[in-house]
């Protein structure tokens, strides 16, 4: 199961169309953008970091003409290191500037532009020429040490010219040349608000956030682009309380990269300490909670819970992505359609039971008991279908019509 | 000259190379040479299981002492690698045992350990001496047992961070009552209690005792009678500390503590009071390493303790520690090498501690030796990294962890490059290095340029296109290990640096661009290379060529493909047929 997308689009998330959508906003952006680009030719070495980038542009776009791998930067064309061997690729790339702006983006298989397509055809059916594919293989030494060389030279300057002083301007310069090679990637939808920062002449928010790639609207309202990442947290958070948080919130699987032994044993620490009050306090107390039909259990810490309510809430979180699953057709629920009331149903109603299995092993319904008494005997949780807790169910009936 | 070094004198002079770089330069001089060093070389170190089979080594080193090998990529440590993906180390020890029967030390690292292999390790090397289990998994406590019970020679047995079953303490005791020789024992990640009693007797009969990591299960009142027991040590890991400070017990401790004149190292405190630390004080002027990230203890009472130890060169700390106490680090504590600080609630949204950038940036100009960094934070800015790779351009390790993936620069928005191009272009003797933020193709750019000698990159959420991994592969002379997830790199790039690959030890690259295609193409023309696709959704046949794969593993190998693949797991072979497990 891979969960990283759920809060994070990943880049490869994003819609290709975005990408290869050749709009005609695109293309407008390229056009404003030709200038520099092809100030490259004979440019004075004040536009350094713009050259070494669009020099390395340039070369790309050329790599998607035909299927010369060895192109990959273009520089076996242009493998001399002097400035007019880059020149003649952008000579070549100003005529066909509007065509090659699809194919200046690069390592997306399967994106809708035919030439892309053609390309991994290609590829996969072995009819390229080895060497072109593999310019670092011994017979390509001569041409690879270039290579190495040119990109290193160039990006040197580049580096060196904006490292200097690090002033204001030239942090924006840089980050406008930046922003104009990456622009390419960003999706059709926010062009517009990028041409407007290259002309207000300073990086500023609305550049960053085209540039996101993840990319999605969210990001362009807020004044720090990181809360609405966080909104989603707090929307699944919801009515949950904190300390129960690592178990309600939607993670992206091994980030942040904390090892397992330290994560589970600072959340039981952690328990541990919030319940200090001077008194010794047994460690956490985790069961497995089973739901019919999900394909894994989970656990939970009963211990951070003080009320049957709270248990219920953190479990319907937990839970909350099966029982859409199983609802299927019949009530059409999108995720947001799914509050709080329809799951309560589900479990306290007629689909779900909330049992447990008590020390001497027999299933009882939650609820009963006080709930210090619960924790003291539970041993697990299992959440029934109605149908197989014929006998709790009416039972279940009346004590949610009670409780309700 | 016509005459040569009698071998002796040669096999003489080779035992003083240690380090395996130079018996490596040493064994390609010329046939003798390589004959001689062969039959002398004691020590091994595999970086990579399935980079040669255990046949391979044994026959080139018939007489080793001490192996060291690695399994899983680091990934795995963050649930990257699905279980039962391998690294068994079976194979290597039945091998072993066969043909070893002097073996003296295990280290293994990431790798499935049983039960049967303990017990064949048990009884099958007569001088065993050292045994290290690092985040290794798949055994239990019953082979701890066998290992207690038959090394009547083992000085060192060290579990660290290892997944045990743990199914009582009762292995603590199978160590026989005329066993002396033990010098290290670390079972921090044990769960269950051991027997009090059996520990204590344990400690008492071995004189050479320098390591001590108690497990969670000890509690605060027993360690004094354990210091008592073992004044001479030098590494000591506290057990749980009960939530009651008892003034008995507090100056049972202190007394204890001011018995050991050697203590250097201290670590464990989990669930510890404030008001415990004080007992640590008369030990705290000879502390060079101090392990305090489980302790959940806020910064006033941390930056009590750390005042105290003007000798640390390492420490390891949770957030709690907050900006102000880093300052006091700063200050305080000049000698400082290592600094790691581990995020106590990485997953609420909302910071809970006030831990910025800023805490970092002081450490980096206060202590002038630091050269290992671990940070989590929650906000970076291009300035603070700018002026931390300024102040410490003698920075080998810069792992830097933004908890929120692709998240800017605070102050201006801007990606991350700039900082982390400050990074590497000052730090010229970065062997390490871990990114996060908010990153295009620029920061690889930079990384490809500048930093010449860095040996492990990871990645994650960041670049936008193949050109940030080209810049990388052709760029990073010394590159060894890379490993990225969720990244926007693809076929070009891979395919257009597939030599590098060889010059590397492995290359990991989870939820990224890359098509089966590229991965089939890449195991057909690097035959040197194990080129394996993990993929859960099912054979990779099964879909286009140009879907991405999920997950791909590469590396150099010189012992052909696994033999031992689970079923999730493809390996790219010469002949272009897929071929399963």
């Amino acid at each position: 199961m891979i969960m990283e997308s759920i809060i994070f689009p990943t880049v490869k998330g994003m819609a290709e169309e975005d990408y290869f959508s050749g709009s005609q906003e695109i293309l407008h952006f390229f056009d404003l953008m030709s200038p520099p680009l092809l100030g490259v030719e004979g440019g004075g070495r004040g536009n350094a970091p713009l050259m070494s980038s669009s020099a390395s542009v340039d070369c790309i776009s050329q790599s998607g003409l035909g299927l010369k791998e060895r192109n990959y930067l273009g520089l076996s064309d242009c493998s001399s290191v002097d400035s007019s061997g880059v020149s003649n690729v952008s000579e070549e790339n100003k005529s066909n500037l509007n065509l090659k702006a699809t194919e200046l983006r690069l390592g997306l298989p399967g994106s809708r532009s035919p030439e892309r397509d053609s390309d991994f055809i290609l590829l996969s059916s072995d009819k390229l020429d080895e060497k072109q594919l593999f310019p670092l293989l011994p017979s390509k030494d001569g041409i690879c040490s270039l290579m190495q060389k040119s990109i290193v030279s160039g990006n040197k300057r580049g580096f060196s010219d904006t490292m200097d002083g690090f002033s204001e301007k030239k942090c924006s310069v840089f980050a406008e040349g930046k922003w104009m090679f990456n622009a390419t990637g960003s999706d059709s939808g926010t062009p517009q608000s990028v041409i407007e920062a290259k002309l207000a002449g300073n990086a500023g928010k609305n550049v960053i956030l085209s540039n996101n790639s993840s990319g999605t609207q969210p990001t362009m309202k807020k004044e720090v682009p990181t809360r609405a990442l966080q909104e989603g947290h707090n929307k699944m958070n919801g009515s949950n309380n904190n300390s129960s948080a690592p178990a309600a919130k939607a993670q992206v699987v091994g980030w942040p990269p904390i090892r397992s032994f330290r994560k589970n044993t600072l959340a039981t620490t952690l328990k541990t300490n919030d319940e200090v009050d001077g008194k010794p306090v047994p460690g956490a107390l985790f069961v497995k909670v089973s739901m019919d039909g999900a394909p894994y259990l989970r656990k939970v810490d009963l211990r951070t819970y003080s009320t049957y309510q709270e248990l219920s809430s953190a479990l319907e979180k937990m839970f909350m992505c099966f029982t859409i699953r199983q609802c299927g057709s019949q009530e059409a629920p999108g995720r947001e359609m799914m509050g709080e009331n329809k799951f309560k149903d589900l479990v306290h109603g007629s689909d779900y039971v909330l049992t447990f299995e008590d020390k001497d092993g027999d299933w009882m319904l939650v609820g009963d008991v006080p709930w210090e008494m619960f924790i003291e005997s539970c041993k697990r949780l299992k959440i029934m279908k109605g149908s197989d807790a014929i006998g709790l169910a009416p039972r279940a009936m009346e004590k949610s019509k009670n409780q309700n | 000259m016509a005459y040569s070094f009698p071998e002796e004198v040669l096999e003489y002079v080779f035992a003083f190379l240690s380090s395996d770089k130079d018996r490596n330069a040493v064994s390609l001089v010329c046939k003798s040479w390589y004959e001689i060093e062969r039959w002398c070389r004691r020590r091994v170190f595999i970086g990579n299981c399935y980079a040669v089979s255990p046949q391979i080594v044994i026959r080139r080193f018939p007489e080793v002492r001490a192996v060291k090998i690695k399994g899983k990529p680091h990934f795995a440590d963050f649930n990257l690698v699905p279980e039962r993906w391998g690294a068994y180390v079976y194979p290597w020890i039945s091998a072993m045992a066969r043909s070893y029967p002097w073996l003296e030390e295990i280290k293994l690292k990431r790798m499935v350990v049983t039960d049967e292999s303990l017990e064949l390790i048990s009884k099958s090397f007569k001088n065993f001496k050292v045994l290290m289990l690092s985040s290794c998994e798949g055994f239990t406590t019953d082979g701890l047992s066998s290992i207690a019970a038959n090394c009547r020679n083992l000085r060192e047995l060290d579990l660290r961070e290892s997944d045990v079953e743990d199914l009582s303490g009762h292995w603590l005791s199978h160590f026989p009552d005329n066993f002396t020789s033990l010098v290290s024992l670390n079972m921090s990640c044990l769960g269950s209690e051991v027997s009090f009693s059996a520990l204590e007797r344990l400690v008492s009969r071995c004189p050479n005792l320098k390591t001590l990591r108690l497990n969670r299960a000890v509690p605060v009142e027993k360690l004094a009678s354990l210091l008592r027991r073992a004044p001479q040590l030098v590494e000591f890991g506290t057990g749980a500390y009960s939530t009651e400070i008892r003034t008995d017990i507090f100056s049972n401790l202190v007394g204890a503590f001011s018995g050991c004149k050697h203590l250097k190292s201290l670590s464990g405190f989990w669930d510890v009071v404030p008001a415990y630390l004080p007992a640590m004080y008369c030990v705290c002027s000879r502390i060079t390493s101090l392990n305090l990230s489980y302790a959940t203890v806020q910064s006033p009472d941390l930056v009590e303790l750390i005042s105290q130890c003007p000798n640390l060169k390492c420490l390891w700390v949770l957030d709690y520690i907050e900006d102000a106490g880093l300052k006091a680090l700063s200050s305080y504590c000049k000698d400082l090498q290592e600094l790691r600080v581990f995020p106590s609630d990485p997953y609420s949204a909302e910071p809970n501690v006030s831990l910025t950038e800023q805490g970092l940036v002081t450490v980096s100009a206060g202590c002038p030796k630091l050269q290992s960094v671990l940070y989590f934070c929650r906000q970076m800015s291009n300035a603070a990294l700018v002026a931390i790779a300024r102040n410490r351009p003698n920075l080998i390790r810069f792992r830097l962890c933004i908890i929120e993936p692709q998240a800017p620069d605070y102050l201006t928005l801007e990606p991350l490059d700039t900082g982390f191009g400050a990074i590497v272009e000052h730090c010229k003797e970065l062997r390490r290095l871990s990114l996060s933020g908010l990153l295009t193709d620029r920061v690889f750019e930079y990384i490809g340029t500048h930093a010449k000698k860095l040996e492990m990159l990871s990645i994650a959420f960041a670049g936008d296109s193949d050109l940030g991994l080209h810049y990388v592969l052709s760029g990073c002379e010394s590159l060894r290990k890379l490993e990225i997830r969720d990244c926007p790199f693809g076929d070009k790039a891979l395919l257009a640096n597939a030599a590098k690959l060889e010059t590397m030890r492995s290359l990991w690259m989870s939820s990224c661009s890359v098509s089966y295609g590229a991965c089939k193409l890449l195991g057909q023309k690097m035959p040197n290379l194990n080129v394996e696709v993990i993929d859960e959704r099912g054979p990779p046949d099964s879909r286009p060529k140009t879907c991405p794969v999920e997950k791909l593993y590469v590396y150099r190998t010189v012992a052909g493909p696994r033999a031992d693949k689970p079923d999730f797991v493809w390996t790219m072979d010469e002949d272009g047929a897929l071929r399963l497990s």
